[in-house]
């Protein structure tokens, strides 16, 4: 493992030198808030930021993406068929991102690469990101990535992970990926191996420590699935649901999307959307019959798609890192960690006994 | 990289208006590219998504048997805006057809006594069924077969030639019925799917699987029935519906549980929905 | 804010114990600064989760419609005009409410509070007039008055226009409120500048809904957005449908809209959505002399005719 040492004067410099090769994304600061966007030639990112209002799933799956496009004309020869278009799949770099994202990426991959099937796009533009994580010294107390299988200094998903030292960043590379893009950057200096790693593991502790909230989880795979979704408590959790989407589009590993057509004049396309499983529409039928027809069938499955279907179908933790947007974003304040932690500590048969 | 969403171009070749409603067409598409059809290679039970260009895609099972080649067949019941839309279009329009998709049981069914309990236009996949099973190389790697197949009229059955056809085969037991009617010459069964079921199917034992595909009423009443026969979940497979997208698994809105509905379906065993929350 | 919340659980316990009501609508303790969560309680026991402060700036008359139950309702002078609306629109019955009414003091502004310092807050406290907020390494007191909601601000109904108990002293209402200074600006703009205000207004919204869905007077079965029979209005991020949905919610709440600020404090994009609502109450107020909800015996002016009715502005 090679580390190197960034000097924040060449910082401007280098990336510089890497616009061009890569199209770069960063956290900017709007009026408000911090929020992930492509950086033009000359524009650094705010790297003095807690984390980005939203994920930043959408730089690999777009809230709105065309599919195909067609034409309805019929004097044309190849009309109504749907033919595939050209992307812009040339590098890009997320910079800044924090690790729990990086980490949903890998989580939300395992749902668009399946043996059965791959998805072309989530697929093609996941490929072409290199992500370059910045490490959360200072989380956030809505911050429980500790416990939800991440870390602020967490390296899975990651090519290349900046440690903020103040004066410098040290660059941990973790990929030939990342190693180019260092390269591309033109920062040279390597920085003392057993010097930098003592240096990381001191921040990455003290980081840790500084994690204030955590989850518990450790009973969710021994749980009966029937038990949970029976369980009393679905009702008094989704009492304060409005069934808006802002949880789920907030979300780093909420993958779920909607396929529509939409036309002009005779030329169309076929477009998915993000959707949420707060809306009814999202398992209406045709018929009018809807099997999750209620707020709290719907409450019920965003948890336990997250924290029990999940978990038992890939066997290896829940399907959240612990970044904490839902809970800063839900506006009636319905906050997973109690959530995941009643679940957890639900006996069905106590319930018996009262 | 196989786009798994960029359906096949197929032309329709033929509509057919099936029932006396007028709300069930089955639609004969023939593939635009000859090498199509080798690529869709499917097995009855499955399902793909017909796709009309303007309109949006609509999960439909296939109601043809690979046993019959050259094109594929489709009963669509008139409800949403896509079948709404399939519905006026004529021989000759171009469509797209993506799949196939969802799995199958036929690995489980072989050797076995087959009997099919189907109603009222969910009969589509079950006509494929039976084209399979009784096509002369396929017969012989299955024992008995029934079928109990109901609709509200005579006029509300689908496929009646073929009905009809099948009815004066010796090897096939067929058991057609309409919960009522006043055709002074109708010859079959007047009742409900489940008394029929009571009076007609075989009892269950190891060697005999009940497929069952039907409005949610159907297969309530239905399900004693065959508890009483003597079947045990893991012998009695149902087909479920659902609002699906993707029907690859990926979209996410189709889940029971932990199973996609499209991917992981839609035909599950009776034992496996036991282990699923009712969420359907 | 102490004395209001003792007053609402002692009202509370008092109603269920009496089996009056089979559960209470209030609010509980959130589990982040700033925020409580609407809840309900069923037995004198519970009452105890019941909190009153400046954090309670959701509309619980959101929280009634169609529900069957007999039920008390901890209300504010904005969620007591929505109660009054949900009455006349048959989403709920006067004689299933008990309304605990609750003179206001205004909610605090979250987003508007967070933006003002560069550290995480952790800690919000309060007393009467002012606001203490504390981070990891800072403290500062903030003059409540100065950080109220927008809405709050220059609110003139902080009473319950409607309720069975209260849990504090009536208030002296706000007077010599200029309540339409920003609409004001905005009608004087020039027609394109008025198109670049809205269109800057609306390009973060993620069309999630949550201003629809915490909005008590959004209690259609199916929106207009959702509707895929028609369909009316695309899915995708095109400004056009964006635009076509908050202008047509906010049409939908003509007459209705009690600039209770519910949508704007849900909007995670810190979306300021009574723009258009208010210039719609506005124009409400100065055409039928109306304002929504203050009244269980009068019809909205949308759902009445009368001859004299103005029409000048119809073209």
């Amino acid at each position: 493992m090679k580390y190197i040492n960034i000097d924040k004067k060449n910082w401007a410099s280098g990336l510089e030198n890497l616009y061009g090769n890569y199209r770069l994304f960063g956290p900017v600061k709007n009026n408000k808030h911090h929020v992930l966007k492509e950086l033009g030639k000359g524009e650094l990112p705010d790297l003095n930021y807690i984390n980005t209002l939203l994920s930043p799933k959408s730089i690999v799956f777009p809230q709105s993406e065309t599919m195909f496009e067609y034409s309805l004309d019929e004097s044309k020869e190849d009309h109504h068929i749907l033919k595939e278009i050209n992307k812009d799949y040339s590098p890009r770099a997320l910079i800044g991102i924090r690790p729990c994202d990086a980490a949903s990426f890998l989580l939300v991959k395992r749902n668009f690469d399946t043996p059965e099937y791959k998805d072309p796009y989530w697929l093609s533009a996941y490929e072409a990101t290199i992500c370059i994580g910045l490490a959360c010294s200072n989380p956030c107390s809505t911050c429980f990535c500790t416990s939800a299988g991440c870390g602020p200094f967490h390296e899975d998903g990651l090519d290349l992970l900046l440690v903020d030292e103040g004066e410098n960043f040290i660059a941990k590379i973790l990929t030939p990926r990342g190693e180019n893009f260092i390269k591309s950057a033109g920062w040279k200096t390597e920085a003392d191996h057993m010097a930098a790693k003592k240096t990381i593991k001191n921040m990455k502790m003290k980081a840790e420590e500084k994690i204030a909230s955590f989850v518990s989880t450790d009973q969710l795979k021994n749980k009966s699935t029937i038990d949970l979704y029976g369980a009393p408590f679905w009702e008094k959790i989704a009492f304060a649901c409005i069934n808006c989407g802002t949880c789920t589009y907030g979300c780093p590993t909420c993958w779920c999307f909607d396929i529509q057509d939409e036309v002009s004049k005779s030329s169309g396309i076929r477009m998915r959307n993000w959707d949420s499983c707060m809306y009814p529409l999202f398992t209406l039928h045709g018929t009018g019959y809807n099997p999750r027809n209620t707020k709290v069938q719907r409450v019920r499955q965003r948890f336990m798609h997250k924290l029990k279907y999940y978990v038992d179908k890939y066997g290896d933790g829940i399907q959240c890192v612990g970044c904490g947007r839902c809970i800063r974003l839900c506006p009636v304040n319905i906050d997973i960690r109690r959530v995941c932690d009643i679940m957890n500590n639900y006996d069905s048969r106590s319930r018996l006994e009262t | 990289m196989q786009n798994p969403y960029l359906p096949y171009p197929v032309r329709i070749d033929e509509i057919i208006t099936e029932t006396e409603d007028k709300n069930l067409k089955t639609f004969k598409l023939v593939f635009l590219n000859p090498d199509d059809e080798e690529k869709f290679s499917y097995m009855p039970g499955q399902f793909a998504e017909l796709s009309v260009a303007g309109m949006g895609e609509i999960p439909i099972g296939i109601a043809s048997s690979p046993t019959e080649k050259g094109f594929l067949k489709f009963t669509v019941n008139k409800v949403g805006l896509v079948t709404t839309c399939l519905h006026s279009m004529k021989a000759g329009d171009i469509i797209g057809v993506r799949g196939p998709l969802g799995r199958h049981i036929w690995d489980t069914l072989k050797g076995k006594n087959v009997v099919i309990i189907g109603g009222g236009f969910a009969f589509t996949t079950l006509r494929s069924s039976i084209i399979y099973m009784l096509d002369p190389l396929n017969r012989m790697n299955f024992k008995e077969i029934h079928v109990i197949y109901g609709a509200r009229s005579p006029g509300m059955l689908l496929y009646r030639d073929e009905l009809a056809e099948w009815e004066t085969r010796d090897d096939i037991n067929m058991h057609i019925t309409v919960d009522g009617t006043d055709d002074p010459d109708w010859k079959y069964n007047v009742g409900f799917v489940p008394t029929i079921t009571e009076q007609k199917a075989p009892p269950g034992n190891s060697d005999t699987y009940a497929l069952i595909c039907g409005p949610p009423i159907m297969i309530k009443f239905t399900q004693p029935v065959l508890d009483k026969l003597g079947y045990t979940h893991n012998h009695i497979i149902m087909s479920l519906e659902m609002r699906m997208k993707c029907g690859i698994g990926i979209c996410g809105r189709c889940n029971i549980g932990k199973k996609y509905v499209c991917k992981d379906g839609p035909i599950f065993t009776l034992a496996e929905l036991d282990n699923m929350p009712k969420e359907y | 804010m102490s004395d209001y919340t003792a007053k609402i659980k002692e009202i509370s316990a008092r109603l269920l114990k009496e089996e009056k009501v089979e559960m209470v609508i209030g609010f509980r303790k959130g589990t982040v600064p700033m925020m409580n969560e609407p809840c309900f309680v069923k037995t004198p026991e519970d009452v105890k989760e019941l909190v009153w402060d400046s954090n309670c700036g959701i509309n619980l008359a959101n929280y009634l419609t169609d529900r069957k139950e007999k039920i008390g309702i901890i209300a504010k002078g904005c969620d007591s005009r929505n109660i009054v609306t949900h009455i006349i629109e048959n989403k709920v019955k006067r004689e299933q409410l008990l309304i605990i009414g609750v003179p206001c003091k205004g909610m605090i502004d979250k987003n508007k509070i967070t933006s003002m310092f560069e550290n995480e807050i952790n800690e919000v406290l309060e007393d009467e007039e002012n606001i203490i907020v504390k981070g990891k390494v800072f403290e500062k007191t903030l003059n409540k008055n100065d950080v109220l909601q927008e809405n709050c601000k220059i609110c003139i109904h902080r009473n319950p226009v409607i309720s069975d108990e209260l849990a504090a002293d009536l208030l002296d209402e706000q007077k010599d409120i200029d309540r339409y200074e920003d609409v004001r600006k905005i009608e004087a703009m020039a027609t394109e500048d008025k198109w670049k205000y809205f269109e800057d207004l609306l390009s973060p919204c993620i069309r999630c809904y949550a201003c629809r869905n915490a909005c008590p007077l959004c209690y259609c079965p199916t929106c207009f957005v959702d509707e895929s029979r028609p369909q009316w209005v695309g899915k995708s991020l095109d400004p056009t449908d964006t635009r076509t949905f908050h202008f047509l919610r906010a049409y939908h709440c003509a007459g209705r809209c009690t600039d209770c600020g519910a949508c704007e404090r849900a909007c995670p994009m810190g979306i300021k959505v009574r723009m258009f609502t208010k210039k719609l109450e506005k124009d409400c107020l100065e055409l039928y002399g109306w304002e929504a909800g203050l009244s269980l015996d009068e019809r909205p002016p949308l759902d009445t005719y009368r001859p004299n009715d103005p029409e000048d502005f119809i073209k």
